[in-house]
């Protein structure tokens, strides 16, 4: 039997080898509740510590700034929800094309008397810097823009854009869940910016599911999303998922370990990809702006995206329609029509997204593959007109 | 060879079967897909993993699937029903019942909705820690939406008359939602027959991974709440966030093999308990918390009076236990659920908690009472006020000279 080909890393990626081994004695053996005061709670506190400074560390954060959340859409919804919830409703500014579970929970707290804004960004994907300037002049007290967007892997800069921020009043967050592993993020030198708070996820750098990251600057108040017990210095309670959470410490080890060495890699798999994307005639998004070693987006004239993935699932190769959450619906991807890409040729954005595991002999074969579908579904769409 | 400390703190945690964590890790490694990746293969492996898991944990209650939304854990599961219920129903009426002796998951959550302009009844408890359903019906007002009564209690282990408390809610229009995070292998749940809108799960009390729990939302007749947790609308909108698949694979294995074994385990651990109280029932002046008939099997919670709390778990270190519930010994406050019992904070303070398990042993059991006999008649040497008990000094007599 054949093994398919992985090309959807950033839906989720598998656990690493040694993240599986670090987990497994806290399943049967080392099982304590952490909260209990007898040595087998001790040794679970002991091993969230360790995790706590391991995660702090990947991100050049101090270990009091983590909280552990079950996941990338509670630690946004968390920070967007429990900041707004201390202070009085007033602006808040999200990027348009932010991942859902930060344009959700932002037009929920619209219908609590919040007034929200969502920032435009330009045909490359990045923030337009005129109109950010527009509604920062309005004093926003709450900003959120990814630090890179998981569909198109573009990159924000969100240095200057923080610091605008800062200077207009506003809690400044940044969902780093497809940044961090792919590219270096420091929480020292970006909080230094005016960043206020990052969201991280494991499961999408080697981790487990599960396990997530709120790293917040303990300026911003915050009321808890969920309540009960006061772990997690009050900010979210429940007891400690221990395995997932030491899980995620040992990827954010590895990730310091290898994350050079990775993105080189993956660099290297990206062009080769492109460039035969390019020769097949195909369109790539958000190209003109820098993006994720990893993510390659496109589409080809006239070929459906639904269909197109389906052939290549069939062949052997796990590709990705949109972003994971949404595939379920059929409506053309919000992150391309925010960058004014037309609903036609959005509707055959196809992403890859490659990982560690990935060699150019998948993406060589990949290109064939996709070649021959192609040209297939071409002819097939010509007959029909 | 006995292995120490001693684990007799099943309802602060239970290690993972390893039949479960069997079944988790190829979810980590092979099977690692995201169930929302609706186009490939590896999301549909991960998907259909996640719907068998739903059967099994709707299967052990007598649910239907579509009525069980996954959550984090039983705090969140507990978190939502509450505050989604009330914000959901809050047009109806803002006021809510529970009990003093409820989980802070349910008290918190509580309180957090009486800043948000809520007004809640905490009612009191019976001597034996169960609720006297007359004061319950009275407490229920017009303006009432949700009634929170915990199936089993997480430190004395009483089991709270849901079945009669589900009849009164329905008959009144109030849902009612029950904290069945203790109860998951110990108590049978059939929700065809109770009258419960709304329960809460979770997999690490019963033998499953910690990080994963359910929530119950009753389809007939339909019950609704406002989502707690927004983005990608899984859950079908209830709850959004990738579903953790190796957690909720180990959830459904924990919950089928509660289900396939529990007759036979509750009836083996029970033994083990009764043993353990047998054991200890021969000390002079230990007091049993709780209701010992309306309770599980596995749980012993006693009072050693005249020996202070905390020199006792310090000298019965070879026992993993707890005073008090896990989530709160951090603090030195006595058990708020003994309290609300009558207990006075003196033998509040000097209660164990022992929650016996699937891997508990008559050896162990054994050794702890030996080690209890002990300890128990050594730190009583030492305490002044056990000599004057001794000499016949009633001491609620005696006038304390203040320092």
């Amino acid at each position: 039997m054949f093994a398919p080909v992985y090309f959807d890393h950033n839906a989720t990626t598998p656990a690493d080898p040694a993240v599986l081994e670090a987990m497994l004695p806290y399943f049967s053996e080392q099982f304590g509740n952490a909260s209990s005061r007898h040595e087998y709670g001790r040794a679970a506190r002991r091993a969230i510590d360790e995790a706590r400074a391991q995660v702090a560390a990947a991100v050049g954060a101090h270990a009091t700034e983590v909280v552990f959340t079950s996941g990338g859409s509670e630690a946004n919804n968390l920070l967007l929800k429990g900041s707004a919830a201390c202070l009085r409703p007033g602006l808040l500014a999200v990027g348009a094309a932010e991942h859902p579970c930060v344009l959700k929970p932002a037009e929920q707290l619209a219908r609590r008397g919040w007034t929200l804004e969502k920032l435009p960004v330009d045909g490359g994907g990045r923030i337009v810097r005129e109109q950010y300037e527009a509604v920062m002049a309005r004093k926003p007290k709450i900003v959120s823009l990814l630090l890179a967007n998981n569909e198109t892997g573009v990159i924000e800069d969100i240095e200057p854009l923080a610091e605008r921020a800062r200077a207009a009043g506003a809690w400044f967050h940044s969902d780093a869940v497809q940044a961090f592993g792919k590219l270096p993020v420091d929480f020292r030198r970006l909080n230094g910016a005016g960043v206020h708070a990052l969201t991280l996820s494991a499961h999408k750098m080697g981790g487990p599911k599960g396990a997530a990251a709120l790293i917040v600057d303990k300026r911003i108040d915050l009321e808890p999303l969920i309540a009960g017990g006061g772990h997690e210095r009050g900010l979210r309670s429940g007891t400690e998922n221990v395995a997932a959470i030491v899980g995620f410490g040992v990827a954010c080890q590895l990730v310091v370990e290898r994350r050079a060495a990775l993105a080189a890699h993956l660099l290297r798999l990206r062009a080769q990809l492109e460039q035969g994307l390019l020769a097949l005639g195909g369109k790539l998004f958000g190209s003109e702006a820098e993006r994720l070693p990893n993510t390659v987006y496109f589409a080809f004239a006239g070929v459906d995206g639904e269909t197109l993935v389906g052939h290549l699932d069939r062949a052997g190769y796990a590709v990705a329609s949109g972003a994971a959450c949404s595939s379920a619906n059929p409506e053309p991807s919000h992150v391309l029509r925010a960058m004014g890409v037309d609903d036609q040729l959005a509707r055959g954005a196809v992403r890859v997204s490659l990982g560690r595991g990935n060699t150019e002999e998948q993406v060589a074969g990949f290109l064939a593959t996709l070649q021959a579908t192609v040209d297939r579904l071409q002819r097939l769409t010509a007959m029909a007109v | 060879m006995l292995k120490l400390p001693i684990y007799l703190d099943y309802s602060a945690t239970t290690p993972v079967d390893p039949r479960v964590a069997e079944r988790m890790i190829p979810y980590l490694v092979e099977k690692f897909g995201n169930p929302a990746s609706r186009s490939h293969s590896f999301g549909w492996e991960a998907e259909a993993a996640v719907e068998e898991a739903r059967e099994e944990v709707a299967k052990l209650v007598h649910a239907d699937p579509k009525e069980i939304v996954w959550t984090s854990g039983a705090t969140e599961s507990n978190n939502l029903a509450l505050k989604g219920a009330a914000q959901f129903y809050s047009g109806k009426g803002r006021h809510l019942v529970t009990v003093k002796t409820e989980h802070k998951a349910v008290l918190d959550t509580c309180r957090e909705l009486e800043r948000q302009g809520f007004a809640v009844t905490y009612l009191d408890v019976q001597e034996n820690g169960l609720l006297d359903l007359e004061a319950f019906s009275a407490a229920l007002r017009p303006d009432t939406i949700l009634a929170s009564v915990m199936f089993v209690n997480n430190e004395i282990g009483v089991i709270q008359p849901i079945a009669e408390m589900g009849e009164i809610c329905r008959s009144r229009g109030i849902l009612l939602h029950v904290d069945a995070a203790q109860a998951t292998g110990k108590v049978a749940i059939d929700l065809e027959t109770l009258k419960v809108d709304l329960m809460s799960f979770c997999a690490h009390k019963t033998y499953g991974p910690k990080g994963v729990g359910a929530l119950y939302v009753r389809r007939k007749p339909r019950v609704r709440l406002t989502a707690q947790m927004h983005g990608g609308g899984h859950e079908r909108g209830f709850r959004s966030g990738t579903l953790p698949t190796h957690q909720i694979v180990g959830m459904g294995e924990a919950f089928r093999l509660a289900r396939l074994e529990m007759g036979t385990e509750n009836e083996r651990i029970r033994m083990l308990r009764d043993r353990l109280l047998r054991g200890l029932a021969d000390i002079e002046e230990v007091y049993v918390n709780g209701d010992m008939e309306h309770r599980v099997p596995h749980n012993l919670n006693i009072s050693f009076a005249y020996v202070e709390g905390e020199s006792l778990l310090m000298a019965i270190k070879d026992l993993a236990v707890s005073s008090g519930s896990a989530c709160t010994s951090a603090s030195l406050e006595p058990s708020y659920v003994l309290r609300a019992l009558g207990r006075n904070d003196e033998l509040a303070h000097s209660s164990i908690r022992f929650t016996l398990g699937r891997f508990t042993t008559e050896e162990e059991v054994d050794y702890a009472i030996r080690l209890l006999h002990d300890k128990i008649s050594r730190l009583r040497e030492l305490s002044p006020l056990w000599e004057m008990v001794q000499d016949g000094v009633d001491l609620s007599t005696v006038q304390w000279a203040a320092h």
